[in-house]
């Protein structure tokens, strides 16, 4: 079990003059499932892209730390593991290829039996050497997951984790949802009520809305 | 170049070896260049000091149509958001710098080939100089192309762009090159061309160590 914290102090988000949520604070310090919900175009994937590193707030901070040491920006990526339905893994390369090579580029050792595990866990044993732009949607969605815990992280973000999934590849994501949050922190954005049902807590993004929009 | 680095690179060369976006417009591009040139001249002789610019333009074109995929291609794709989750931003910067030089040495080598078979007037006489200036000149080149190429790919005009915004950052470099092709050319000793080879060592760490200062702020948001 780790001592993560992740911690959200006055975030606030512009794009130009439109304001997407402000003074938003958050604190996930257990492991468990946290929740981000709200409407369509009330920021979650932008608040989701703040936590994970890739975008910057206008104003607040966000603070990830393990063991209570601060972990730097450079060094992020290694904790973090991240699925949404804009993350798009390299077409040109089969399964099998593009997990290695994201656990070269991240220095991690590639782990065969994790990753066969995990390919069998999300009903892709079979076509792991097939060219990822060969696969379904759903079947990329899969990939997705694959690609965002195969280096055991502390932090899981899922944007919209259901998106594109039939009822079976649901159920393996609440079943990982659940085994994960044993051992970390998994935070989810979604609408769905079923992806939210394991939340200890929920932010309410709508609540942090600008008055004026 | 660390290992994260150099794993990227390795991606990157197997996404080319697969996908051929940068070598195949290169290619083209280098042979339409010097045809369009070759056609133009006809059987007239040009100046030995013209045959080194013309040699220069063929390469900054022929950079424009190729380097700039190094980041485009990953923007286009939707894969930069796969990247960024993968590896620090100076990783990046270094997998995609040493993937354009290793681009840009092939294509220069090649282009360089091609001259010295098709044009009479295109001997160089002072070779270790023309080694020198080549190697000093490609490195500046992969360098300020990559950086331009990680702007431009969070642009939404990206093809018309590159071209201009390189021009006016890689306009010191194209000078002295030319300058010191021209001389390598005409048989100009090393001592002579000092004050150009400076130029284009100063142009080189300048650029480097601005890209990497930069780039951190180019690639997030």
């Amino acid at each position: 079990m780790s001592n993560y914290l992740l911690k959200g102090e006055s975030v606030t988000k512009n794009f130009g003059r439109r304001i997407i949520f402000e003074n938003l604070n958050f604190e996930f310090s257990k492991c468990g499932v946290y929740g981000i919900s709200g409407p369509n175009g009330s920021g979650k994937s932008t608040l989701m892209k703040i936590i994970s590193g890739i975008n910057s707030p206008s104003i607040g901070k966000i603070i990830h730390s393990i063991d209570d040491e601060i972990i730097i920006p450079e060094k992020l990526h290694n904790f973090i593991g991240f699925v949404s339905p804009y993350l798009v893994l390299y077409e040109e390369f089969s399964a099998w290829e593009n997990l290695e090579y994201f656990a070269r580029i991240r220095d991690v050792s590639f782990n065969k039996e994790k990753i066969e595990l995990l390919l069998n866990d999300f009903l892709l044993i079979n076509r792991k050497d097939d060219l990822v732009k060969t696969y379904s949607s759903g079947m990329k969605q899969r990939m997705k997951f694959i690609f965002a815990l195969m280096h055991s992280p502390e932090l899981i973000l899922l944007d919209e984790p259901t998106s594109n999934l039939d009822d079976e590849g649901k159920d393996t994501v609440y079943k990982i949802i659940k085994r994960e949050s044993k051992e970390g922190i998994v935070v989810i954005a979604s609408n769905e009520k079923s992806d939210l049902a394991f939340c200890k807590e929920i932010v309410l993004i709508e609540k942090y809305k600008h008055q004026n929009n | 170049m660390n290992s994260k680095a150099f794993a990227l690179f390795k991606k990157d060369l197997n996404s080319e070896l697969r996908t051929r976006y940068a070598v195949n417009s290169l290619a083209m591009f280098i042979v339409v260049a010097i045809s369009v040139i070759l056609f133009s001249i006809g059987n007239e002789r040009i100046p030995q000091a013209l045959a080194g610019g013309l040699f220069w333009v063929v390469i900054f074109f022929s950079a424009m149509s190729g380097l700039a995929r190094a980041f485009v291609s990953e923007e286009e794709r939707g894969t930069s958001l796969t990247l960024q989750l993968i590896a620090a931003p100076s990783t990046i910067f270094s997998g995609k710098l040493f993937f354009n030089l290793i681009l840009v040495f092939l294509m220069n080598i090649v282009i360089a080939l091609l001259y010295s078979a098709l044009f009479e007037e295109f001997v160089i006489r002072s070779f270790a100089l023309f080694l020198l200036t080549f190697v000093l000149s490609n490195i500046g080149l992969a360098v300020a192309s990559t950086i331009i190429a990680a702007i431009i790919s969070k642009a939404g005009s990206k093809g018309t762009l590159y071209p201009v915004l390189s021009f006016p950052i890689l306009l010191p470099l194209i000078l002295t090159s030319v300058e010191l092709t021209s001389n390598c050319i005409v048989g100009t000793t090393f001592e002579e061309s000092q004050i150009e080879l400076a130029v284009i060592v100063c142009y080189d760490v300048i650029m480097l160590t601005a890209s990497y200062m930069l780039f951190d702020f180019i690639w997030k948001d």
